[in-house]
């Protein structure tokens, strides 16, 4: 389906009663790359863990709709049917269950019963992905994430992202932890993507990873809101000259969300 | 033939019984010998769990014979889920209530001196094996508590397998217990003898169907693998909510000889169950595992034993447990190295998972090590299910109850993976399913 919003306004978020975002307004949709950057600690994993409904975090104010619902008053999984993926950057170890058996489980979720996808079909894809992404084949047999390496999570990651196929994909430092043959793959995973109908939101602090992925718009966050939005043009300035202009220009002394508060 | 209720058993009644079963004097002397004990005898006391108020000692009676069952397509679908449905299993005696149903044994086997037969005809035709191994010192003893004496003088089921020396056999050997009649207790006995440097693949399935009546299933199984033996026991235990049961699974392990179980303890009611190893000879080796899912009302406790005695003799316990709803469980978990039992290495897990506000769960690890030079290890968890988890899964687009499903699953899963055989590990993953559902 083509032309998928995914539309945040003046959200609010809390974890513990600590106030985190402040307010951030964004709208992503099918086609468009969008990349996410800003020094730690200023709420860019917040935002990602809000859209997707972690248990821990409140929304005290604002909204977030995707094609016109209600996200708040989904549960996780339904926004995950809906067509939300979220790519974590800690996911869970999940003991006694194959990545295999995982990814058929969750590509099911989204079919109708009676419609599950035939076996074989489903291995080819496996296959054909694993391949693609350069992960060993083993891995469609060991736990789900269990004793992987930084990397293997990450690239695990972005298999699923592929073999799901959601309308917007949100990464949340993706690029932490790999090397550059890695970021590499991953990168080309992610590029493969690209059409009309995947939106992405790729939240970074190194600009490297947006070397491999040109996004279309590039939005940098501070305090626990966006404070300046522009174009690829806009990561390569922070790249040259780092995140004190953009300080300078709005008057932030401190840009994490602790001064604010 | 008519029922007999009987709720207390005296002598009179057991020497009856063992009349009318045409055994022999010595067999008859035995359960004399024992009803006599178990009025004296105390009940067993599991650790951490109080069975004062359980029933274990009246109940309904007798020796009743089931229908026999010509082909296994006959059987119930619970039943028929325990094969593979292509190809009926070559080695297999289906009990039902106290007779044998259906019995059958790969000829070369019976050639080769293999017994596979029911524990009356044992006794009958076999008594010098049977009373050789059959509730001895070395085993499940008669006077042990009142439960073993009980057994002893009124054991109405079972089957006698013996392999002779240097038999490698791959088919595996099965049995089936199904308690078809709601109101009579099963007293049944597994007696399993595997002669030097033999290996087989043995597995049984308990079954009953009683919801409302209540009654009682005593069960005791000895395994004896001699030198170089291999034994792999595996076993789907599934009665019904209303019978109260008692399962001793005891293993002998001598010389260079190994005893593995997996065992999948998924009764509906409450249950004490032992599995005690005693690794006798030097380099024997055991790994006990067991899974259990709890639900309803029922208590439960789980003790499993590595009894070191051999030189090197290598032991590991692997328990898990899933609680659900009201339901309680102790997994007591016990590795002792006798004096002597020098390069003994005796390693434990035990976790439990809870699923709800009322399920109760405890792990409780003990070692008790009476020798220097050895080597040992425990790790015992009880918890609930971690949200992160259920988080990440649900963000896949897995329900809630899929994700509880799946963790539960993988919970179990370093136990039902083990299962020997493909069609019982099928089978007890569709107990479990009905279990957490």
């Amino acid at each position: 389906m083509s032309g998928s919003v995914l539309e945040i306004k003046n959200l609010h978020v809390s974890i513990e009663d600590k106030q985190i975002l402040k307010g951030v307004d964004l709208t992503i949709k099918g086609g468009e790359f969008h990349a996410i950057m800003g020094p730690n600690g200023t709420g860019k994993s917040t935002l990602a863990s809000a859209i997707m409904g972690h248990p821990l975090y409140e929304i005290t104010e604002g909204s977030i709709t995707f094609n016109g619902e209600d996200v708040l008053e989904m549960e996780v999984d339904e926004r995950a049917r809906a067509g939300l993926f979220l790519a974590m950057q800690y996911p869970s170890e999940i003991s006694g269950v194959t990545t295999s058996d995982f990814l058929r489980s969750a590509i099911n979720a989204k079919r109708e019963e009676g419609d599950e996808i035939p076996l074989m079909e489903f291995i080819k894809e496996l296959d054909e992905t694993l391949d693609f992404l350069e992960i060993d084949k083993s891995m469609a047999t060991r736990y789900l994430n269990e004793g992987f390496s930084g990397g293997e999570k990450k690239r695990n990651e972005i298999l699923q992202l592929m073999l799901l196929k959601p309308e917007i994909g949100i990464l949340d430092e993706i690029d932490s932890g790999l090397d550059i043959d890695a970021l590499k793959i991953v990168s080309k995973g992610i590029n493969k993507l690209r059409d009309e109908n995947f939106g992405t939101l790729i939240i970074t602090h190194y600009q490297r990873l947006l070397n491999y992925i040109t996004p279309d718009y590039v939005h940098v966050m501070m305090q626990g809101r966006v404070v300046k939005s522009g174009g690829p043009e806009l990561a390569k300035r922070l790249e040259a000259e780092g995140y004190e202009w953009i300080k300078e220009e709005l008057g932030i002394e401190d840009e994490t969300i602790e001064q604010n508060a | 033939m008519t029922v007999e209720t009987k709720l207390s058993f005296d002598k009179a009644y057991v020497e009856q019984f063992s009349k009318k079963r045409n055994e022999p004097e010595w067999m008859q002397k035995f359960r004399l010998d024992a009803i006599e004990q178990a009025e004296s005898l105390e009940m067993p006391k599991p650790d951490k769990t109080t069975i004062r108020n359980w029933n274990f000692t009246e109940f309904n009676h007798d020796f009743k014979t089931g229908e026999s069952v010509s082909s296994i397509q006959d059987l119930p679908e619970e039943l028929r889920d325990f094969f593979d449905e292509k190809q009926a299993p070559e080695n297999l005696i289906i009990q039902r209530n106290h007779s044998v149903a259906y019995a059958a044994l790969n000829n070369e086997l019976k050639e080769k001196g293999v017994i596979f037969t029911d524990i009356h005809t044992a006794i009958r035709e076999h008594a010098d094996l049977v009373q050789k191994y059959f509730m001895t010192e070395d085993g499940v003893y008669v006077s042990e508590h009142k439960l073993t004496a009980l057994h002893a003088a009124l054991v109405n089921g079972g089957v006698f397998l013996y392999i002779p020396e240097n038999l490698q056999i791959e088919t595996p050997i099965q049995s089936i217990f199904w308690q078809e009649d709601p109101e009579i207790t099963l007293v049944n006995h597994v007696l399993v003898v595997v002669d030097k440097n033999s290996s087989i693949t043995y597995v049984e399935n308990y079954l009953s169907h009683n919801e409302e009546y209540e009654t009682v299933a005593n069960i005791v199984t000895e395994v004896y693998a001699l030198d170089g033996a291999k034994v792999a026991y595996g076993a789907v235990d599934n009665f019904a909510a209303a019978t109260t049961t008692y399962v001793n699974r005891r293993g002998i392990a001598s010389r260079d000889a190994t005893i593995d179980w997996a065992l999948g303890q998924m009764n509906d009611g409450n249950t004490v169950s032992e599995n005690v190893t005693r690794l006798v000879g030097d380099n024997s080796t055991s790994q006990a595992k067991a899974v259990s899912v709890g639900r309803g009302k029922q208590t439960q406790n789980f003790t499993s034993v590595m009894h070191h005695d051999g030189k090197a003799s290598d032991g590991f316990i692997l328990q898990r447990g899933v609680m659900t709803e009201g339901s309680t469980a102790i997994l007591n978990a016990i590795g002792k190295i006798e004096h002597g039992g020098t390069k003994a290495n005796s390693e434990q897990e035990s976790r439990v998972l809870m699923l709800s506000e009322k399920a109760r769960g405890d792990a409780n690890p003990i070692l008790l090590i009476d020798e220097d030079d050895v080597t040992a290890g425990h790790a015992a968890s009880v918890g609930r299910v971690d949200p992160l988890q259920v988080y990440y899964l649900k963000s896949r687009g897995l329900t809630e109850e899929e994700a509880q499903r799946l963790l539960i699953h993988g919970f179990l899963d370093p136990v039902v993976s083990q299962l020997p055989i493909e069609s019982v590990k099928k089978q007890l993953t569709q107990v479990i399913e009905r279990k957490i559902n």
